[in-house]
């Protein structure tokens, strides 16, 4: 249907899709300036903020989650952001410390940290490799200083490939983002920034493509028709150009926008992705924990004072705590799980949902070759599904 | 029911039943409203702002639906009281045989005409039916107070439009009461009382003007006595429906009911007479006394016939029984209307309804969705067609949907109208272009000063399209349009199917003239492509007569749907979309494989609105 390579017969990524792990992710939610296309929590403070006031909090929630989790082996560890940068490294050894006394945490997993490459960021590097971290993701976005700029980045491309050349010496694993279909961007310049791109990754990319999201200030821009970014055709045509870069280059995707050399996957995002239990840590964060039998979604309060004060108040910052129904979970399953190229087991979607997939609405995606199934197992979207997938998943899931 | 006022008879020579004949917003309730005040038929208290108008609707576009009637007691500057009787006819053209009768009941008509605005189309209908009943006109001419009033021109205009002698118009305004005492006499000194051949002692000949229910006594019968007496206790006899009543109450309306014994030659009164529905009773029909009954009944008499029909679906198939109950209700009241089941592969389940006219469609529609609170999708409207078929048979085509196999029919035939527009000169070209397009044919072009006078034959199946609308569009509602319907004639018409991926969609299958089916289907594919959402495979939508497919579209495949963004844990946004999706998908139809939403098809069906 497409000029997209099919995927490779490859492999359930990395270990077991059966056993998708126990995450548990840190937010920072402050960030040095607010770049103009991000709707994430990230906030900006022109007074110091209390770094240990912080790290008791996050302390404070984690002995709160543990009550609900009970005693689980993590598999990782992520901070996000925010710029989880802009923390000290001994407020990293803190927080990986207070995970360690809480839950079971063998050495060797994947601690994940994203970090800025502005240079006063790059110095702390090393500490906090000392701290525990072991891969970096690194926000690198563009590799033109216009590009840069447009995206209201701090940093520029010197010191975007000095941050990279430094996060290879000291951490052993690596990633870091780009952010595409900016406005009038070309395939051909993309190709050769791709290209450039990959020639500097160690073993995973991000690649995500520039969305206006409500609130922000490329949004009024929008709106008002003075940033036009490219539209359904040319972002598809972006996309496979992606995909066929990067699978040429020995980084295919194993979800819609991450990428990476097999058994070099985020083993954290797959927890997400595969849809497994994972505890969400400061404001704004967001978990999926099994407890008592049941399935709870947990979002915590996003403004960071107001968390701080509730978590010292009330021991969480907990806003939201929903018990999930059956027929959520499985919707839940399957719009994240075909995100993923190795696809979903379908008997677990089958133990959620109570049925199998609608016979007739399979076999209509899979004619059209939007849809396979590998083995009699698990189902997955093919490259052209994966262009579709959100129509794909709406199809399935009625 | 107040007591009983009155068991004798008012002479001849001091009744008057009259009617008022104007366009609508002339100020014709507001003129009655004035009578009845003056004449103390309401106290002021009582006064609510166009009294015979009952229906919430009626008061809102001010218009009248059913006839109303009131009894008004009114001392004349000689000195004798008279009964003045005036019949409310509703405006419109679609109600036109229910005016013809009112009318007939009637010896004069008030023609009230606004000052500033002079001879409206629906004016001129109207007052040619009250001067084909032989009534006698006395011109009033309303809204004198305005500035912009010009009863000089305006009278001018009416004796060069309508031939009739002006110029003793009384000058009112309605609103402020002005000339109203004037109005009285004219109606005592000017229009002639009623005039009874056999009189009181002939057996029994009453019009039926009009019925409708009440809820406390049922079905109520207005009658207009020609000759002989209608009392209580008498059995009659209806001689259309040949259905035997006894006669429970008769009264008057003032416009409270009041009871009486009897009515006499020339009087206007109701009759209840234990008669279960609206329907039992015919706008038209002679009554008579059963044991004595008069040799010969009035002429004219004809059952409502259903112009206009168009399928109504509930938006929620669940509403389906609420519908049909609520149909049920408003036939109580309205025998005119009928409506049967229909099942559509678009639209579920849901009634085929027949209608007088394109108002009485939009008026019952609104009081479904509003009296009833119901959520109505209407497919487009279809007139009724004769089909001569080969074997020299002929049948009626109510739906395009129904329309047998074409090699088996040998002709086709669909109504006609004739159509008078008024419109200022300025648009007379934009609607001369309109009236061609529509396949009219001009029979005649009058000016009276700056403003024309169009008469045109037209297809009703070209008028219940948009016509009305694109005429108001055109004269930026200027132009008043009123018509009637003339006869069948033979058409080239055909029916056009419109085919979603291959699949016919019946509810959008319309007929239409051969020369205008490319452009029709043209225009309908252009509006289903911005309904109907990208699917992941092309759809193509095609028009087609018979196999032969005249305009085609294609809806492009989805290109690319899928948010190459960074997510997280974030899982429940996620979710709240999909669970949004899905809530949007069971409000699709399904066709085959594509699925089209509803909006789609109430949008496609109101093609042309704009």
């Amino acid at each position: 249907m497409t000029a997209v390579t099919p995927f490779a017969p490859r492999q359930p990524i990395a270990d077991d899709p059966l056993d998708p792990g126990f995450g548990v992710y840190v937010h920072w939610p402050f960030c040095a300036a607010k770049c103009p296309y991000c709707d994430f929590n990230s906030h900006v403070r022109h007074q110091p903020v209390d770094q240990d006031r912080f790290v008791a909090a996050f302390l404070k929630e984690m002995e709160t989650m543990r009550r609900l989790t009970g005693p689980r082996t993590v598999t990782s560890v992520f901070m996000g952001g925010g710029t989880p940068s802009l923390m000290r490294p001994s407020t990293v050894s803190a927080i990986l410390s207070g995970i360690a006394g809480q839950w079971h945490m063998p050495d060797g997993i994947e601690i994940t940290m994203e970090a800025n490459p502005s240079s006063v960021e790059a110095e702390r590097f090393r500490g906090y490799r000392a701290a525990g971290v072991n891969r970096v993701s690194l926000g690198v976005q563009a590799l033109n200083d216009r590009d840069l700029k447009f995206l209201g980045r701090l940093h520029d491309v010197e010191d975007a490939l000095k941050a990279i050349r430094l996060a290879r010496e000291i951490f052993p694993r690596m990633s870091f983002d780009l952010i595409y279909a900016r406005p009038n961007q070309t395939v051909a310049e993309w190709d050769a920034e791709l290209k450039q791109a990959v020639s500097y990754a160690v073993d995973h990319l991000s690649l995500y493509q520039l969305t206006i999201e409500e609130g922000t200030p490329f949004y009024g821009l929008h709106k008002a028709g003075k940033l036009i970014v490219p539209d359904g055709e040319q972002s598809a045509v972006l996309y496979e150009a992606t995909q066929e870069i990067t699978a040429r280059e020995g980084m295919p995707a194993y979800e819609v926008s991450n990428h990476a050399r097999p058994g070099a996957e985020s083993r954290h995002n797959l927890t997400y992705w595969r849809y497994g239990d994972y505890v969400g840590i400061g404001p704004g964060a967001h978990g999926r924990l099994s407890t008592g039998g049941a399935k709870i979604a947990t979002a915590t309060e996003r403004h960071p004072e107001t968390w701080l004060s509730r978590v010292e108040e009330n021991g969480h910052g907990m806003v939201d705590q929903e018990v999930l129904e059956l027929s959520e979970q499985a919707d839940e399953l399957l719009l994240m799980g075909l995100r993923l190229t190795e696809g979903v087991d379908l008997a677990r979607w089958q133990a959620l949902s109570g049925h199998d997939p609608d016979p007739a609405r399979e076999q209509f995606l899979i004619d059209h070759g939007f849809l396979e199934r590998l083995g009699n197992s698990r189902l997955r979207c093919t490259p052209a599904g994966m262009l579709i997938l959100d129509a794909v998943v709406a199809d399935l899931a009625c | 029911m107040a007591a009983m006022s009155t068991n004798s008879s008012t002479p001849l020579d001091h009744i008057r039943n009259f009617s008022i004949v104007a366009h609508i917003d002339h100020g014709k309730s507001t003129l009655a409203d004035r009578l009845i005040q003056s004449t103390g038929g309401l106290a002021d208290r009582e006064m609510s702002e166009q009294v015979l108008d009952n229906m919430e609707i009626e008061r809102e576009r001010g218009i009248t639906i059913k006839a109303q009637t009131v009894r008004l007691h009114y001392k004349a500057n000689d000195g004798e009281t008279y009964v003045l009787n005036l019949i409310d006819t509703p405006g419109h053209v679609d109600f036109a045989y229910e005016v013809s009768r009112s009318l007939s009941a009637c010896e004069g008509s008030l023609l009230v005409v606004d000052a500033s605005q002079g001879v409206e189309a629906q004016t001129l209908a109207n007052v040619y039916q009250a001067i084909d009943n032989n009534h006698e006109l006395v011109t009033v001419l309303n809204k004198i107070d305005l500035p912009a009033a010009e009863p000089e021109r305006i009278k001018d205009q009416i004796e060069e439009v309508i031939g009739i002698d002006a110029s003793e118009a009384v000058l009112i305004s309605a609103k402020t009461g002005l000339g109203i005492p004037d109005v009285l006499e004219a109606i005592v000194h000017k229009l002639p009382p009623p005039k009874s051949e056999g009189g009181e002692k002939a057996p029994l000949k009453a019009l039926l003007v009009d019925s409708w229910y009440d809820t406390y006594l049922g079905v109520m019968v207005l009658v207009r006595i020609i000759e002989g007496r209608l009392s209580k206790g008498q059995t009659v006899r209806m001689m259309g429906t040949d259905a035997k009543y006894t006669v429970e109450r008769v009264g008057v309306l003032t416009p409270k009911m009041v009871a009486m014994d009897s009515l006499g030659p020339g009087e206007i009164g109701f009759i209840t007479a234990s008669i279960k529905e609206v329907a039992d009773t015919r706008v038209g029909d002679t009554i008579t006394e059963d044991k004595r009954p008069t040799a010969k009944a009035l002429p004219g008499f004809k059952p409502a016939q259903p112009v206009v029909f168009c399928g109504l679906f509930p938006v929620d198939a669940a509403d389906f029984e609420d519908l049909r109950s609520a149909m049920g209700k408003l036939r109580l009241n309205d025998a005119s209307f009928s409506f049967e089941m229909e099942s559509s592969a678009a639209l579920g389940f849901g009634f085929r309804c027949g209608f007088l006219g394109l108002l009485h469609l939009e008026i019952i529609q609104e009081r479904l969705e509003r009296e009833f609170d119901l959520d109505l999708i209407a497919t487009a409207p279809s007139v009724v067609y004769k089909l001569f078929m080969t074997d020299g048979s002929e049948r009626e085509l109510h739906n395009p949907a129904d329309m047998p196999d074409v090699v088996k029919i040998s002709e086709i035939h669909e109504p006609w109208i004739r159509a008078t527009i008024l419109t200022p000169d300025d648009y007379l070209g934009g609607i001369l272009k309109l009236c061609q397009d529509r396949r009219g044919i001009q029979i005649e072009l009058t000016y009276v000063g700056t403003r024309a006078m169009i008469t045109y034959d037209l297809p009703l199946n070209e008028v219940v399209f948009d016509f009305y609308d694109r005429l108001k569009s055109i004269s930026k509602g200027y132009a008043s349009f009123d018509y009637q319907i003339t006869d069948h004639k033979e058409g080239n018409l055909v029916k056009m199917s419109i085919l979603v991926n291959g699949e016919p969609v019946d509810a959008l299958s319309m007929m239409v003239h051969r020369m205008a089916a490319e452009k029709r289907g043209r225009e309908m594919c252009e509006k289903l492509k911005e309904l109907i959402p990208k699917h992941m495979f092309k759809i193509p939508i095609q028009a087609a007569i018979g196999g032969n497919v005249i305009a085609r579209e294609t809806i492009s495949a989805l290109r690319k749907d899928v948010t190459a963004k960074c997510y997280g844990g974030d899982a429940t946004r996620k979710r709240k979309l999909l669970e949004k999706q899905k809530a949007g998908k069971k409000r699709m139809r399904q066709f085959g494989k594509v699925e089209i939403p509803q909006e789609a098809f109430i949008a496609a069906l109101k093609m042309g609105d704009e």
